[in-house]
């Protein structure tokens, strides 16, 4: 099988055969990332450029060693403050990068959609890394493979996402992935964090944590924007800690060999207690090499192969 | 000079008029309406023409279109909207104060008179409610209405204040005018692109709840009562806007509402791919709104249809979704779309909807327009309603490309457009 | 419409193999040091009988991996990129006899993936390569140190080989 589309912008709109092709990809990727030589000459030649409208050192940091992994050539290009009338336009930004022979777009940026936009702008490939609060598809890839590699399978799992789901584009990538390999997806977070019909969605969707981490396989732990507190969804740090945040205690809900999951980075003490964080169910390290991993998988999946969609 | 329409169908809600009938336009007035034979006209400085399965109509009215001139030429001007507007069957439209500088003086009401009246058709303005549209101290009403204006707006800066909006309803009243008003809490819509519900969800934009227009309809419709002023509620787009002006109507309170062709044609599935021409304000809605904005258009609650024409640059719209200018074209697919989606499918018959594009209009700016009676000024619009289009935004008048629908197929187009006895557009359709 | 002829059957494949094992003992004098490497996929069940029989006849186990080249392949452009499945070597390759093995040796750029691939995992002594099938039309400098039989074949023929183990009979066919 082969991954017949040109760009990343999602897992709504994936397969779970695509799905379960660009897991069983990264796993043997990972293969690499143990060997002393960490090298492949696949993609020598290619050009990769990593275009972050916000901040982000570990996404970027994790593609830009997978390119290198694979021996393409990366270029960084941080564009801060994503303000229009600012500088050049998006829609000029990518034009002038394609033009200099980027074969592929990592995309950040704070505006849902943007991935959409490039990949329409573009003749080259392109990979969403994070469009506003829309999707974030190599973390969801990789809380996913995490998971298999812990459970073996997706069945009937269940797995919860706690806290801001609202600005989470984390959250709705792992829904639509986990939710078409057949786990069941629970939200938790507190009411004014829950994003509009968002119940209309294949997810059982909880206010109370103590109800919804109830016989879980999984909690994947969200991080909590501080910056909430002060448009007013919620009051305090220490009433979020109290009422959402996961600590032992609370982890007894769970099943006893529940995996504790968090897309980085941690605010230790707020939503994740540091006990729970560097705790035995915690594989927080093995999403990071996951993370790799994946974005190696895809790497080599959309530029690897003549027989996939060209960037024509 | 004389100009003969033979042989149409003509429908003029004014005089509550849907006959097959000739017309006749002599000086640029409307003469008669009856049997002619053009024969029997003495002078030969005429034409005629035969018209048959054509439905004439008096010239339609948009009292919501945004010309961007003085300030955004770049977006559209006095004369290309209104080439725009005669194109899509309007003779008569009421240009929005949003402009640079702002229309919240008598000074650039008069320059926006002034370069109306060299257009292809009849513009009029509206003026500021309040000083450069800043919502803080109340523009100068009185000047502006002497001058011209016909209307007091907030459009696209709604009036947060409730106060200040009160004052200027109080003032507006004293010479009459109508308070024309954009409907939106501005707390609950910063940085919003698109209705809330599901479709936002999915695709992680900043949602657009519906209360943010309820609310305010609500609160104006109050202040009316309290003001006893005439207000009129532009681009409702909610069943909950509806409730509240049918309340408010029931009340006796002086109201009017426009809703505009994209409310009743779209819901916020257009937005699905990132189409920043679907983005606009207020949000595209639900089918369950669509529904109700129809049956508000049925059952006149809804009075008038408006287009909110709003004219972009292309660099304006090429951008992430979420920095993209708010507003699409109207002006040259309103007719159609209204003959296909309310007309052809039965929700209001033609004569109806014709009534909330001329007199309704004419009677809310309290103009001498939108009739075919004896002696009116010769505003004419000529459509056929079975004629099949395909929308191509390349061919637009406008400067402005900014539609969702380009490709789209509908029923309905202006033939001819006549303005004060004179066509212009669709002269070469005539012949 | 394509003819298949059998070029090979069971029992020739058997007496070819068991020679391919009986040559590496003797190269290698021994197999104590020896490690037998399966270019994936074609090329893991022959590893498999190799190591046997060398184990079986000098009673010492001989470790077994499985190679992907996936990675390493320069075709990358023409061909569609395909699931791999990992790598399965499980030693250190360093300073050990490697005699990698595939099927069939054609152009002969699988096995310059695989020498880069293997290189990549260490320093062994010395790589040899074992082949069923030398089918010809070599484009690099590479040949095989084992060959179970030469076989001319015309750039259009295409060489299939069949095991027990994954295709229930062992043949080498030939499809014109």
């Amino acid at each position: 099988m082969q991954l017949q589309r040109k760009d990343i912008l999602g897992l709504q709109d994936m397969t779970p055969e695509e799905i379960g092709l660009i897991l069983e990809t990264a796993k043997s990727s990972k293969d690499i990332l143990a060997r002393p030589v960490k090298k492949v000459p696949i993609l020598r030649g290619k050009s990769v450029c990593t275009l972050f409208y916000e901040n982000s050192t570990r996404t970027r940091t994790s593609f830009e060693l997978a390119a290198k992994i694979m021996s393409a050539d990366t270029t960084s290009i941080s564009v801060a403050g994503s303000s229009i009338n600012k500088g050049e336009s998006y829609k000029d930004t990518l034009l002038t990068l394609e033009a200099m022979g980027v074969d592929l777009f990592v995309i950040r940026h704070g505006a849902g959609g943007a991935a959409h936009f490039a990949a329409n702008t573009v003749k080259s490939h392109v990979i969403n890394a994070g469009d506003g609060m829309h999707e974030h598809p190599t973390q969801g890839l990789l809380d996913m493979l995490t998971i298999l590699e812990n459970k073996g399978g997706f069945d009937g799992l269940k797995v919860l996402l706690v806290g801001d789901i609202m600005h989470s584009r984390v959250a709705r990538s792992n829904l639509w992935g986990l939710s078409k390999m057949g786990a069941e997806v629970r939200f938790c977070g507190p009411s004014t964090l829950l994003p509009s019909e968002i119940d209309k969605l294949s997810v059982k969707v909880y206010t109370d944590i103590d109800e919804a981490i109830d016989g879980v396989d999984v909690v994947n732990v969200l991080r909590i924007q501080l910056e909430r507190m002060n448009k007013g969804f919620f009051p305090s740090v220490s009433e979020y800690a109290n009422l959402f945040g996961i600590n032992k205690n609370r982890l007894r809900g769970a099943k006893s060999d529940v995996l504790v999951m968090h897309p980085g980075p941690m605010n230790r003490g707020i939503e994740i207690t540091p006990d729970v964080a560097d705790g035995e169910f915690a594989v927080i390290t093995d999403q990071v090499t996951n993370g790799v991993a994946v974005r190696m998988a895809l790497l080599y999946l959309l530029l690897g192969g003549g027989g996939n969609v060209a960037a024509a | 000079m004389w100009l003969l329409l033979k042989n149409g169908r003509i429908i003029d809600p004014s005089q509550g008029m849907d006959t097959a009938a000739d017309l006749l336009i002599e000086d640029g007035l409307i003469s008669k309406i009856g049997s002619i034979d053009a024969s029997t006209l003495n002078s030969s400085d005429g034409v005629a023409y035969d018209i048959s399965g054509l439905v004439v109509t008096p010239g339609l009215i948009d009292v919501h279109v945004h010309l961007r001139e003085p300030g955004f030429e770049y977006k559209e001007t006095i004369e290309t909207g209104a080439l725009a507007a005669a194109a899509g069957g309007f003779t008569t439209i009421l240009g929005m104060p949003n402009t640079k500088p702002v229309i919240d003086n008598r000074a650039v009401v008069e320059y926006v008179m002034n370069q109306g009246r060299n257009s292809a058709v009849n513009v009029l303005t509206s003026g500021a409610a309040t000083k450069d549209n800043e919502g803080k101290e109340m523009a100068e009403i009185g000047e502006m209405v002497k001058a011209g204006a016909v209307a007091i707006s907030d459009d696209a800066f709604p009036v947060q204040s409730a106060d200040l909006m009160r004052r200027v309803m109080e003032y507006a009243k004293m010479f009459d005018v109508p308070v024309v008003t954009h409907c939106e809490d501005k707390s609950m819509t910063e940085g919003a692109s698109m209705n809330e519900g599901l479709t936002c969800t999915m695709l992680g934009l900043r949602p657009w709840p519906r209360q943010a227009e309820e609310i305010m309809i609500w609160r104006n419709i109050l202040l009316a009562e309290l003001s006893g002023c005439r207000l009129h509620i532009q681009h409702v787009t909610t069943a909950g806007g509806v409730e509240a002006i049918r309340w408010g109507k029931s009340r006796g309170i002086k109201l009017t509402a426009e809703t505009c062709p994209h409310y009743f044609s779209l819901t916020d599935q257009a937005l699905t791919n990132y189409d920043q021409n679907a983005k606009v304000n207020p949000p595209l809605r639900t089918q369950a709104d669509v529904d109700a904005i129809k049956a508000a258009l049925a059952d006149g609650t809804i009075d008038i249809i408006a287009t909110d024409h709003a004219p972009h640059a292309l660099q304006e719209k090429e951008v992430e979704f979420q920095n993209a200018a708010f507003g699409m074209v109207g002006l040259e697919t309103a007719l159609p779309l209204v003959i296909t989606n309310l007309v052809k499918t039965g929700v209001l018959p033609l004569v109806d909807v014709i009534a909330k594009l001329t007199a309704a209009p004419a009677q809310l700016l309290g103009i001498k327009a939108g009739t075919l009676s004896e002696g009116a000024p010769a505003d004419v619009t000529i459509i056929d309603i079975d004629a099949k289009i395909t929308v191509r935004s390349a061919e637009f008048k406008s400067k402005g490309r900014n539609t969702p629908l380009e490709g789209t197929e509908l029923t309905g187009k202006a033939v001819a457009t006549i303005v004060g006895g004179k066509v212009v557009h669709g002269a070469d359709m005539l012949r | 419409m394509t003819s298949v002829t059998r070029v090979m059957d069971e029992n020739e494949i058997r007496r070819a193999l068991t020679r391919i094992a009986h040559e590496i003992i003797e190269r290698n004098k021994g197999a104590e040091n020896l490690v037998i490497i399966g270019v994936q996929s074609r090329g893991v069940p022959m590893a498999q009988r190799l190591a046997a029989l060398i184990s079986t006849i000098e009673g010492v186990e001989v470790p077994v991996g499985s190679l992907n080249v996936a990675m390493y392949r320069d075709d990358y452009a023409t061909r569609p990129a395909r699931t791999v499945s990992a790598s399965q070597i499980p030693f250190d390759v360093t300073a050990k006899a490697v005699v990698l093995v595939d099927e069939v040796l054609f152009t002969g750029r699988t096995t310059r993936a695989a020498l880069d691939a293997i290189m990549d995992l260490g320093r062994p002594a010395v790589i040899q390569l074992a082949v069923l099938i030398d089918r010809g039309h070599k484009e690099l400098p590479i040949r095989a140190d084992y060959v179970g039989k030469n076989l001319p074949t015309a750039l259009k023929e295409k060489v299939d080989v069949h095991w027990t183990e994954t295709k229930g009979e062992d043949a080498v066919m030939i499809a014109k």
